[in-house]
């Protein structure tokens, strides 16, 4: 074994459960290297991956299914100057990795051989622990921790009618290889829970929902917590019983701490993904330095918080994640980098190289994207708008990175009059300009929460965990879209 | 030892459907009482040429087997990419372990075996493309050229595409039933961006089909994609009003995708849907039909059984504006005391009858109201139907077009939308699983300034 290697222990476990299984050991690596270095390729990798899920979902009271699936693999990528190259395997094993070296190599015909750099095993951070969270708790106990959320939760309330539970776990096991020398290896659990439920009122029907999880074992559902989601999720269908038509129009908006950061991922986040600046096609590009947001504004993408859902120990790309300031009181200070948007920049990666699997290429991904809390007591600042709306929680959002347009759905929001919160209205929507939106923003929040760890981020047909957080914010001008009328 | 032989479309076939009853035997002699497997194969590549200059060229080979073992009335489903005889054996084992915690549920099982396709109809569906990826990066290049040259405030690119897979796709269950068949899907895109007044606009026009001389030409593509994207320039905000809106046929079929999710068995069993208990109701105005039609030669959606094996059969969906029928697969079916209608999985090409009218018809006799140009975010709320979406588009008066407008949302409710719907185009979209052309609804509050 190469000795650099045995230095890591994680390294090494990860390396015995990918390639010692298959029969791979350094000269195969080496050689799948050399393959795709073959010409002008500036940078070559090859990505291992071992990940298995597990899922079991109740409905109607009872465990209907559970699921397991197992997906292996290697992609293999070659890139040189703007052009990659890329193929993958679902066969770990010597000659499926070199017939797709020799694949992804013939990006570039001509040119001399590129040179691999000797491995330097990487460490990345210890945001969590190297576990498979999947015999974390017994199958019973897991059959049994979904009954018991069904039957509290229909306890909480009559109306409640339907209650669909979900509880699932990945083990995630990937090894990166580099021509530029990197060596690196990760374990990443993930464990998700999920409850939807449907409230009738008369003819009234409504759907709550709520979730949550992280880099943990199965130990972090404890019972309280589960139930806490329950709780969260019929409150919400209740809530929305009583819901009135949205009003339309432009309206001062005050946005709720934690998940509705999903704004900021939207408007703001993808805008400054490395690889749309790079090419010249966002809002945002060449304008590092100007300001783009009220000063109260300072937003981060750190993946290196402990447990969450977005983080990682290190990149996709074997580059260790970091906190990177994207905007400091208002101004725009960064892009997110992968290697090779950071080479053609002239920049360094900032450890936001992800990709859903081997069978996808990477790409500068966002990881826990976050505003930083502000002065005021959230009460303070709905007290402060005559009339308005008040999102508390989101579904999904979408962004268009070049006219910097983005939109999200509220689940549950209300109106704002004279200081105090009134009705509430159902499933407004909100439009608004990215690189504007948060010049509109005049207070901030002390409240700053993270969401519970339930982001899903698709860019290119890839999703990858994120999460987001703010505190509460007061925008002064959103277009609210929904069927009230303006008044 | 054939699992270390890479799979081929040529020989795959047959090696699919033997790991498929490789895994049903072993799952009955681990007692199951009932199993299925689904078995897949698929390869191909894809080119981008972004500003004249390659890319990416990505290629792509994917398998893999699930298998759901029944142990009476209690479910266990395991999946695996790794088709090695000791993978799948462990696959089936977990299916069976998994199986023993799930509950007894009556519902639960295979469909029936008397709905079983008892033949498999060639719907021609695989036609491969023989194209290397040298002459894919041809036509890709053509494409984005004939974008960037359309007119001279098109800056960027996105870049444009080519596309070619392949694959094969096995079902097989415990009733004796084993099917399989190849397929192929093709495409071309082009993605731009158009400046103007320090403001930019991005759009995008594809084409996919089983088979590549359907396709039209790249250059004709890259034209549309310039065209669209330089027609977004210069839009502005539009103040709060109510008024009809025209949902051209790429996005109309989206329109009518919100009714395939309100009238499938899950959501009709949980009551999250704004069509509980629409059956033999009118739900669309009586100019509204549609039928369901699996076996359209070369369509995308076509499929000669269902994700259970069930025959897909041809239907009316909606006549005159009532609602025929829903989408069930075998569970739900049960669960609603009614039939599989061959849907596990889904629909197989709704196709929409037109009112006779082109666009432009549909335009004049809107008279003044929006043209949908994109549609964002994910403002519908399946239960009661309330529809809330970001918008941009174009403003119509006297029938005409006359400006772009953008960072608007249109609202309404479904419901009303269905039953507001004034006329259906002749400009029939056949990109997708539903075929329909131009939807005139008749009036949504449009939010702006």
């Amino acid at each position: 074994m190469n000795p650099a290697i045995a230095q890591d222990s994680s390294l090494a476990l990860v390396r015995s459960h990918v390639l010692d299984v298959a029969g791979i050991d350094d000269r195969d690596l080496e050689r799948a290297l050399g393959t795709l270095m073959r010409g002008a390729v500036d940078n070559a990798d090859l990505y291992f991956e071992v990940s298995r899920q597990e899922s079991w979902t109740l409905e109607d009271g009872i465990v209907k299914e559970g699921a397991h699936s197992i997906e292996q693999g290697v992609g293999v990528r070659a890139m040189a100057g703007e052009k990659t190259g890329f193929a993958y395997s679902d066969e770990v094993m010597v000659p499926a990795l070199l017939q797709a070296s020799a694949a992804a190599g013939a990006i570039v015909r001509q040119g001399q051989q590129g040179r691999v750099q000797a491995w330097q095993p990487r460490p990345g951070h210890r945001l969590y622990a190297p576990i498979d969270p999947l015999p974390t708790r017994s199958d019973d106990d897991k059959v049994a921790m979904l009954q018991r959320v069904d039957s509290e939760v229909r306890a909480l309330d009559p109306r409640v009618r339907q209650v669909v539970a979900s509880l699932a776990a990945a083990h995630d096991v990937v090894l990166v290889c580099a021509s530029d020398g990197t060596l690196a290896a990760d374990v990443r659990p993930l464990v998700r829970f999920n409850i939807s439920v449907i409230v009738e009122d008369g003819d009234k029907r409504e759907q709550g929902y709520a979730g949550g999880g992280g880099r943990f074992g199965y130990e972090y559902f404890t019972p309280e917590r589960v139930l806490d989601f329950g709780r969260e999720a019929v409150r919400q269908a209740i809530v929305n019983l009583d819901a009135v038509p949205a009003p339309s129009g432009e309206m001062i908006v005050v946005l709720g701490p934690g998940w509705p950061g999903v704004l900021l991922h939207e408007a703001i986040g993808h805008g400054l993904e490395g690889d749309f600046n790079r090419k010249g096609t966002s809002a945002f590009t060449g304008r590092i330095g100007e300001r783009v947001a009220s000063s109260l504004c300072t937003v981060v993408d750190d993946g290196t918080l402990p447990g969450r859902r977005g983080s990682l120990n290190v990149d996709d790309e074997g580059t260790p994640t970091r906190n990177t300031v994207l905007i400091e009181n208002g101004i725009l200070r960064g892009y997110l980098q992968d290697k090779m948007n950071a080479r053609l920049m002239g920049v360094e990666s900032t450890g936001n190289g992800r990709r859903q699997s081997f069978a996808h290429t990477p790409m500068p991904r966002m990881t826990n994207t976050y505003m930083l809390g502000g002065a005021h007591h959230p009460d303070e600042i709905i007290a402060s708008v005559k009339k308005g709306v008040y999102a508390r929680n989101f579904g999904g959002g979408q962004v268009d990175i070049t006219s910097g347009k983005f939109v999200f759905s509220a689940t549950e929001a209300y109106r704002i009059e004279n200081g105090k919160l009134g009705a509430p209205i159902r499933d407004a929507t909100l439009v608004g300009d990215g690189p504007t939106v948060l010049n509109r923003v005049t207070m901030v929040g002390n409240d700053m929460a993270l969401d519970t760890g339930i982001g899903v981020c698709g860019k290119d047909g890839q999703s990858v965990p994120v999460g987001v957080g703010q505190p509460t914010l007061r925008i002064d001008g959103l277009t609210v879209g929904g069927t009230g009328g303006d008044e | 030892m054939s699992g270390r032989r890479p799979l081929s479309l040529q020989t795959g076939l047959g090696t699919l459907q033997e790991k498929a009853a490789d895994a049903l035997r072993l799952a009955r002699q681990l007692g199951a009482s009932q199993a299925e497997a689904h078995a897949n194969f698929g390869t191909g590549f894809s080119v981008n040429v972004r500003m004249r200059e390659v890319e990416t060229l990505r290629h792509q080979r994917d398998q893999g087997i699930s298998v759901t073992v029944w142990l009476g009335h209690r479910k266990g489903t395991a999946s695996t990419s790794d088709l090695r005889s000791e993978a799948l054996e462990e696959s089936v084992r977990k299916a069976c372990a998994l199986a023993k915690y799930g509950a007894e549920d009556p519902a639960s099982g295979l469909a029936d075996a008397d709905r079983l396709a008892k033949r498999i109809p060639d719907l021609s569906l695989y036609h491969p493309w023989a194209i290397d990826p040298a002459a894919a990066i041809e036509l890709a290049t053509a494409c984005e050229a004939a974008a960037l040259d359309h007119d001279p405030r098109v800056t960027n690119s996105e870049g444009a595409s080519v596309s070619t897979s392949e694959g094969l796709r096995v079902y097989g269950n415990s009733h004796g039933f084993m099917g399989g068949y190849p397929e192929s899907d093709h495409s071309i895109s082009c993605s731009v961006v158009a400046a103007q007044d320090g403001a930019m606009e991005t759009d995008y026009e594809y084409a996919v089909a089983r088979d590549a001389v359907d396709l039209p030409s790249p250059a004709a593509i890259g034209a549309e994609a310039g065209r669209r994207t330089v027609a977004r320039l210069g839009g502005t905000k539009l103040e709060t009003r109510v008024a009809p809106v025209l949902f051209p046929a790429r996005i109309a079929r989206g329109l009518i995708g919100h009714l395939l999710g309100a009238i499938g068995g899950g959501a009709l069993y949980r009551k999250s849907s704004f069509l509980v208990d629409a059956l033999g109701k009118p739900v669309f105005a009586g100019r509204v039909t549609i039928d369901e039609k699996p076996h359209l030669p070369k369509a995308l959606n076509s499929a000669p059984f269902d994700n259970e094996g069930v025959a897909t059969t041809e239907r009316r969906l909606v006549d005159a504006g009532v609602l025929g029928g829903y989408l069930l697969g075998s569970y739900y079916a049960r669960k609603l005391g009614m039939q599989s209608t061959g849907n596990a999985g889904g629909a197989h090409n709704l196709v929409v009858h037109d009112t006779g009218e082109s666009f432009e018809e549909l335009l004049r006799k809107m008279d003044e109201g929006l043209v949908v140009a994109d549609l964002m975010g994910s403002g519908v709320n399946p239960v009661t139907g309330d529809y809330s979406r970001g918008a941009s588009g174009f403003w119509v008066e006297n029938g005409k077009i006359r400006f772009p407008v953008t960072e608007i949302t249109i609202a309404g409710n479904l419901k009303e939308m269905y039953l507001g719907i004034q006329g259906i185009g002749t400009d029939v979209d056949r990109r997708g699983g539903v075929l329909t052309g131009s939807i005139l609804v008749d009036r949504m509050t449009i939010a702006g300034s």
